[in-house]
């Protein structure tokens, strides 16, 4: 469903993504991991064209990310996307948050829109919340809204970047578990996490990035067993320690 | 100031007090009329400075550097004295002579204009103030360029601009007092009227004084609930 070929990109002479190919087929979950600046957030926004890219072909759902006839906005509706920082909008309640791009881009009534809202907040054990505003929730709660918020798009595919890595140790479960259940129902994903557990219960594969390249694409237990390559070794030696 | 004569009462005199009025009157009509003009003009630029699109980026950019690197001063006498020579002869002597308040109405404009350009600054900063992972999030749900500034970042920005917006307000009624060089019979200007016609000096200036007071002090406090009224919940969000 997710097809990357050859992607690079730069920022001015600094090479962020440098050749990279992958693919997501459907229903499949896929984690991207390695250390920081590796580039795994950089790749994932440019699946949905929030960030540019200057050499390959990115197609979602057999749509060319990068042509110049595609219209992003309407490609980007049909991929939801989960930020580290929530990026609630902190001038809404949650179920307005919910509700804004469902009557604006995919012209939703009001009712629907708020039915829809509704049920996701309540998927999400947020029922009570729905008229309260981002600063009122805290960082697991904010983020389980941000989910529904994509979710009610009724997305083809999930990306998540750093989807737990602005939380607090306590309020990770909560977002894990939502996303758990979103991966057990046949949910296209794919995560950029530094939750080895989380991989280990859902992923198919795991991707494991380095300096802007996929160093390792394997299969969740090939990976876990014995990762091939030196760099993933170590990084992994390191983040599994404790 | 012991031999001083104070004369209060000179100023509920006709025709004093008719022009404490009507200066007043003119003051409040520059002010609210340049801001009419200010505020909206100011708002496009300003939002116009932190698109993508370059030309219209320095368009804008272009128009705050004229309007707010030109003393203000400078500027009435440009649009009262010089743009006219500028223009057709029909049309210059329109804007100078025959259209309806020339001296108020080229006051009027030039403070909008000029006024303009620092709302613009003040919007482009509320602008840029927001992490940029809220344009992300806007556009990554499908919404287009237009509708992540109309229902995301817009709404926000301008809560955070209030204050400073409160100021540039204040300050079209203060500057106000600058038609007067080009003949506007604003409040300053009638207090130097009243002054030279009556010697009543510390009483007409007092006068303008206060009334300049009275109204900064009822912006500020109408300002402060729309503060308290638009407020946001908490902090802008978390980290950047």
């Amino acid at each position: 469903m997710i097809e990357l070929k050859n992607v690079d990109k730069w920022y001015g002479t600094f090479h962020v993504l440098d050749n990279c190919t992958m693919s997501i087929a459907k229903g499949e979950v896929v984690v991207i991991c390695g250390p920081s600046g590796s580039g795994k957030s950089t790749l994932i926004k440019c699946v949905n064209g929030l960030e540019p890219f200057q050499k390959g072909i990115i197609t979602v759902d057999g749509v060319s990310v990068g042509a110049r006839e595609t219209n992003l906005p309407k490609l980007r509706s049909r991929i939801g996307m989960v930020f580290q920082n929530f990026e609630l909008f902190p001038h809404m309640t949650a179920a307005q948050n919910i509700v804004l791009a469902q009557q604006k881009v995919l012209g939703r009534d009001q009712a629907a829109a708020d039915t829809k809202a509704l049920a996701l907040l309540d998927r999400m054990g947020l029922a009570d919340h729905a008229a309260k505003y981002p600063a009122q929730l805290s960082g697991g709660q904010q983020q389980r809204v941000a989910i529904a918020r994509a979710l009610a798009m009724d997305p083809i595919a999930m990306l998540f970047d750093e989807p737990t890595s602005a939380l607090d140790p306590e309020m990770i479960s909560e977002v894990l578990d939502v996303m758990v259940a979103l991966a057990e129902e046949g949910m296209t994903m794919a995560v950029v996490t530094h939750e080895m557990g989380f991989a280990h219960k859902v992923a198919n594969r795991v991707v494991f990035m380095d300096q802007g390249a996929i160093v390792e694409d394997a299969d969740k237990d090939a990976f876990f067993g014995t990762p091939r390559s030196e760099r993933a070794r170590l990084f992994l030696s390191k983040i599994l320690r404790h | 100031m012991s031999g001083y004569n104070w004369n209060w009462p000179i100023l509920l005199k006709e025709p004093y007090f008719g022009w404490i009025v009507s200066g007043f009157g003119s003051t409040c009509a520059i002010a609210l009329l340049a801001w009419a003009i200010a505020f909206p003009l100011g708002s496009v630029i300003g939002i116009a400075r932190t698109v993508d699109n370059r030309i219209v980026r320095g368009i804008a950019t272009a128009y705050v550097d004229v309007f707010r690197n030109i003393p203000l001063l400078v500027q009435m006498f440009l649009w009262y004295f010089v743009v006219p020579e500028l223009l057709p002869k029909d049309l210059g002597s329109w804007v100078k002579r025959d259209m309806p308040y020339p001296q108020l109405s080229t006051a009027i404009v030039c403070l909008g204009l000029y006024t303009a350009s620092r709302v613009a600054e003040q919007v482009r900063s509320g602008l840029e103030s927001i992490p940029r992972g809220q344009r992300y999030a806007g556009m990554a749900m499908g919404l287009n360029g237009f509708q992540v500034y109309r229902y995301v970042l817009i709404p926000v920005a301008y809560r955070i601009v209030i204050p400073p917006l409160t100021s540039e307000f204040l300050g079209v009624f203060k500057n106000s007092s600058l038609a007067l060089t080009i003949g506007v019979l604003e409040l300053t200007s009638q207090a130097r009227q009243i002054e030279e016609y009556t010697f009543a000096s510390f009483e007409a200036f007092t006068v303008a004084t206060v009334l300049y007071c009275l109204v900064t002090l009822l912006v500020i406090l109408l300002m402060r609930i729309v503060e308290g009224r638009t407020r946001l919940l908490g902090a802008i969000t978390a980290g950047g």
